[in-house]
């Protein structure tokens, strides 16, 4: 759906105004209604059993004792939920990941699940379960687990990208290249070349509510799921699936979502909790632990990787090379690649490459977490930026200017940029106060770009006018931080009603159309898309209503300010007609009046950002302050500013944490040893000081509006421009994330000597 | 074997039997039916599940039910006097305050508490004051404005 040029010229009315958020009073109140704050009549508590050992086999699993005891209402193994992938390799990791089949492959992996009239009891019964595992050797480290000898986790992984096919099984996925030019040659006109290696540990979404869903399966074969997701309707179908039901027979409504990130975009103990209700024949309530979120569910990966830039001294870059190494956790996916395709798109380079290796490890599964996989090779390629900078005697901002992607510049991934936003973020940063502001002792400044390709998807939204004329508006696209709101603007400025006309409800799996998940900041953009989509359908209606009660033709009315207004010299004296008015002539003008939408929102502009951060590095302890700290990206526009900011200082402070302290910790038992915010410690107020924004807006020609995804871009240059301030403050360089003060305090002892 | 508790909730008196062993939040939330304080972690690590017990910030997950015998306890579903929401409440819409709104009413109890011991804090005393909760959508920024904004509005009140 182009740009509608008109609609970017003339002022918007309400589009770009901060209204308040819909969902606010339930939220501040205490009404709003999360995972696990739903209850159905005779629910039953269901609990996980998780596998304490990093790699085992399942030798055998007695139920026996734990389904005698009084009040267990069932047990389940892997042997309830039969495998019926029918040869789908990505459903069967699912369905392996949700409950062990023959081997534990993470400390944490669900082995078996049990449903009981209350905790005590269930917790009983996880006492009573045996199991008899073979402890086998584990592998948590990427680049262990791609030596030869290392132990292997399945024995049908053969390694995608090598010709001809390898005969042995190993842990390494997939190698995938991406690139042009000819990097060898590129090197050879290089007057500095910069070589590194970086390494990034593994960190979680952290989202604040835990997975909970409650599953009521009807002795009929239908059933009800009412779930926190990012996804109703994709875990509808993956549930469905591995359950053997048709679709239809099972209908998920998405609570309230208390934070995803990513992390809720696929399914985990949902289909366990279906399974217990399917074999208890009543409703069963799954809420996970914290430890169990930090165990068992999607963190991102870690990684190992190499970098290599080379540079003119007037500041071209000849050529630029990465490999990535990133571990996938237990099951494999292409985290590396997600990597490799991010890592140069900021820049226009003659010559560049990068390789990615996935791995597998005995860890979670690992799960999207916002602009996933882009972060970890942000810092790698902006220390490196940095570096070749600092090495021909250039300001960081200019090197990356000369550099920067523009308007038609062939991305390193492969597509032709359109309008972008790299250069103007670069621009603004130059020529921001922050840039200029004086330092204190101890301190030093950094900078960093960030790219996300964002994502458009299938969406589907109802817009109904009700008989008073006010509106209802369905989407299926849940919203995880306000973008109801934005929806309702977008009806509002496209009927010409006032906002607070406008209601938007997220609709569950059985009353609209498929949507995809929330993912890729596809949200607001493209539920916006489509509710615009929607609105126009509507008011064509209303047009053809007011025509009819007009008794005039069609194209003699037009649509102005939320009333159909007769258009020619004979309609002098016919006063316009509000939406109101129409509507409450529905029955006699043909019926209810609604608009629909059902499409591919495709042509989701790519986002770029660049951050600037001023670190404070106490010599004493190696512990590091973050005292100022401003996000420039751009927003195509900003539907509703105060959320769109939310959205850069959000992933601003997650990459803060990440950068500085956050980090999965596995003892040399393979068992993770800091499931719990003590130990895995994300950032608190006290740690970070207010985050400045400033949001750009160049337009994204494929939305009528312009819009570009603002959710994910945000957290992929603070690592670099954190690394980089660092640098600048104490003189140490960091190759490993998290920079927690005992590497620092590493480093600077190490630069004494 | 269960406990009969009596105490006072929002202003209301109540009676509940819990276990022995069961959390405040448990009771709250299972019992009683008042799921606004969440559950984040079950350690008192994240503030989720923040209420005020006799006047003091507690994390409920961290007190027994079976503690409550004749104490006072404001929860978020009391913080609003009818239709009429608390400042801070007010604030924290019209700041934007929340994305998820998951951790909100830990945050809501939490200020609400600052605010009566130090009307008038500075930045880093909001900072300090709320460290105690988490969240993870927001980079703070937008709460400590909005906490900011319903001091000064409650001491021009």
């Amino acid at each position: 759906m182009p740009l509608d040029t008109s609609l970017v010229r003339k002022p918007f009315k309400v589009i770009g105004t901060r209204v308040r958020r819909p969902d606010g009073i339930d939220k501040v109140t205490g009404r709003a209604k999360y995972g696990a704050d739903a209850f159905a009549p005779g629910q039953l508590v269901g609990l996980v059993l998780r596998s304490p050992h990093a790699h085992a086999r399942i030798k055998k699993i007695d139920t026996s004792k734990a389904e005698k005891l009084p009040g267990v209402k069932a047990v389940v193994t892997a042997a309830d939920l039969p495998d019926l992938t029918a040869g789908d390799r990505g459903l069967r990791d699912t369905l392996e990941n949700c409950m062990a089949r023959t081997k534990a492959l993470y400390d944490g992996h669900a082995v078996a699940a049990v449903a009981a009239v209350d905790m005590h009891t269930a917790k009983q019964a996880l006492k009573l379960i045996k199991v008899d595992y073979q402890v086998l050797p584990h592998v948590t480290d990427p680049d262990e687990a791609l030596k030869p000898n290392a132990p292997l986790l399945h024995d049908d992984i053969f390694t995608e990208g090598i010709e001809p096919k390898p005969v042995k099984p190993s842990n390494f996925i997939k190698i995938a290249e991406y690139g042009h030019g000819d990097v060898e040659a590129g090197f050879k006109e290089a007057d500095v070349i910069i070589e590194k290696s970086y390494k990034t540990e593994q960190t979680h979404q952290g989202y604040i509510e835990p997975h909970a869903c409650l599953a009521s399966v009807s002795p009929d074969g239908t059933a009800e799921l009412w779930v926190t997701t990012q996804g109703p309707f994709v875990y509808r179908n993956t549930c469905a699936a591995l359950l053997g039901m048709d679709i239809n027979k099972l209908r998920v409504t998405s609570s309230e979502i208390g934070g995803g990130f990513g992390g809720k975009t696929h399914v985990w103990a949902e289909p366990v909790a279906l399974a217990l209700s399917r074999k208890a024949n009543r409703p069963v309530k799954v809420v996970m632990t914290r430890d169990e979120v930090f165990r068992a569910t999607g963190p991102t990966s870690s990684a190992s990787m190499d970098i290599k830039i080379g540079a003119r001294k007037d500041g071209t870059v000849t050529a630029a090379f990465a490999e990535l190494r990133y571990q996938n956790g237990a099951f494999p996916f292409t985290w590396a690649e997600f990597g490799a395709m991010t890592a140069w798109a900021c820049y226009d380079f003659k010559n560049v490459k990068s390789v990615s290796k996935d791995v597998v490890v005995n860890r979670p599964k690992c799960a999207a977490y916002r602009a996933p996989s882009a972060p970890i090779a942000a810092f790698a390629v902006e220390s490196t930026m940095d570096q070749v900078a600092q090495a021909i005697g250039m300001d960081p901002i200019e090197f990356r200017i000369k550099n920067a992607a523009k308007e038609g510049t062939k991305s390193s991934y492969g597509p032709v940029y359109g309008p972008i936003g790299i250069g103007p973020t670069l621009e603004a940063a130059k020529n921001h106060p922050h840039m200029k502001a004086p330092l204190g002792p101890n301190q030093g400044r950094g900078m960093a770009c960030g790219f996300w390709f964002n994502f458009g998807g299938q969406t589907c939204v109802d817009v109904n006018v009700t008989p008073d004329g006010s509106v209802t508006v369905a989407v299926g696209t849940v919203d995880v931080g306000g973008s109801r709101a934005s929806l309702a603007l977008a009806v509002a400025e496209e009927l010409g009603v006032p906002y607070d006309q406008v209601r938007v409800i997220v609709a569950d799996t059985s009353s609209l159309g498929h949507n995809d998940m929330t993912d890729g900041s596809r949200g607001t953009f493209s539920s916006s898309m489509a509710a615009v989509d929607a609105t126009r359908k509507a008011v064509q209606t209303l047009r053809e209503r007011a025509a009819k009660i007009w008794e005039i033709p069609v194209d003699e009315v037009e649509w102005m300010d939320g009333h159909a207004h007769a258009v020619g010299e004979k309609h002098g004296n016919k006063a316009p007609l509000s939406v109101k008015e129409i509507s409450a002539q529905a029955a006699n003008t043909g019926g209810p009046i609604a608009g629909h939408s059902e499409i591919v929102a495709d042509g989701a502009g790519v986002s770029f950002a660049t951050h600037i951060c001023d670190a404070e590095v106490d010599p004493e302890t190696g512990r590091t302050t973050i005292k100022r700290y401003t996000v420039i990206q751009d927003a195509g526009k900003a539907m509703h500013p105060s959320y769109v900011e939310g959205q850069y200082q959000g992933g601003a402070a997650q990459g803060i944490g990440w950068a500085l302290n956050e980090e999965y910790v596995y003892g040399k038992d393979g068992r993770l040893q800091n499931p719990g915010f003590l130990d895995y410690r994300i950032p608190v107020c006290s740690d970070l000081p207010m985050i400045d924004t400033q949001i750009l807006e160049i337009p994204n020609p494929n939305h009528p509006y312009g819009v570009r995804g603002v959710g994910e871009t945000s957290i992929v240059p603070p690592l670099g421009a954190i690394a980089n301030a660092i640098s600048n403050a104490a003189g140490v360089r960091l190759n490993h994330i998290p920079m927690s003060p005992p590497r620092v305090l590493k480093a600077l002892k190490a630069k004494k000597k | 074997m269960a406990v009969l508790v009596k105490t006072t909730i929002n202003g209301d008196s109540v009676e509940y039997a819990c276990q022995p062993d069961e959390s405040l939040l448990d009771v709250l939330r299972n019992r009683l039916g008042l799921t606004g304080a969440k559950e984040g972690c079950g350690t008192g690590d994240c503030g989720a599940c923040s209420v005020i017990v006799d006047g003091r910030l507690t994390c409920s997950c961290l007190v027994l039910g079976a503690e409550m015998e004749g104490r006072t306890l404001e929860t978020i579903e009391g913080m609003a006097d009818g239709d009429k929401l608390h400042l801070l409440q007010q604030q924290f819409i019209d700041h934007a305050a929340l994305q998820c709104g998951i951790c909100t009413p830990g945050f809501l109890i939490a200020a609400k508490a600052l605010l009566e011991k130090n009307p008038d804090p500075t930045e880093e005393e909001i900072r300090f004051g709320l460290a105690g909760n988490l969240c993870r959508c927001t980079g703070y920024d937008k709460i400590v404005r909005a906490v900011q904004a319903a001091a000064k509005e409650m001491r021009g009140a």
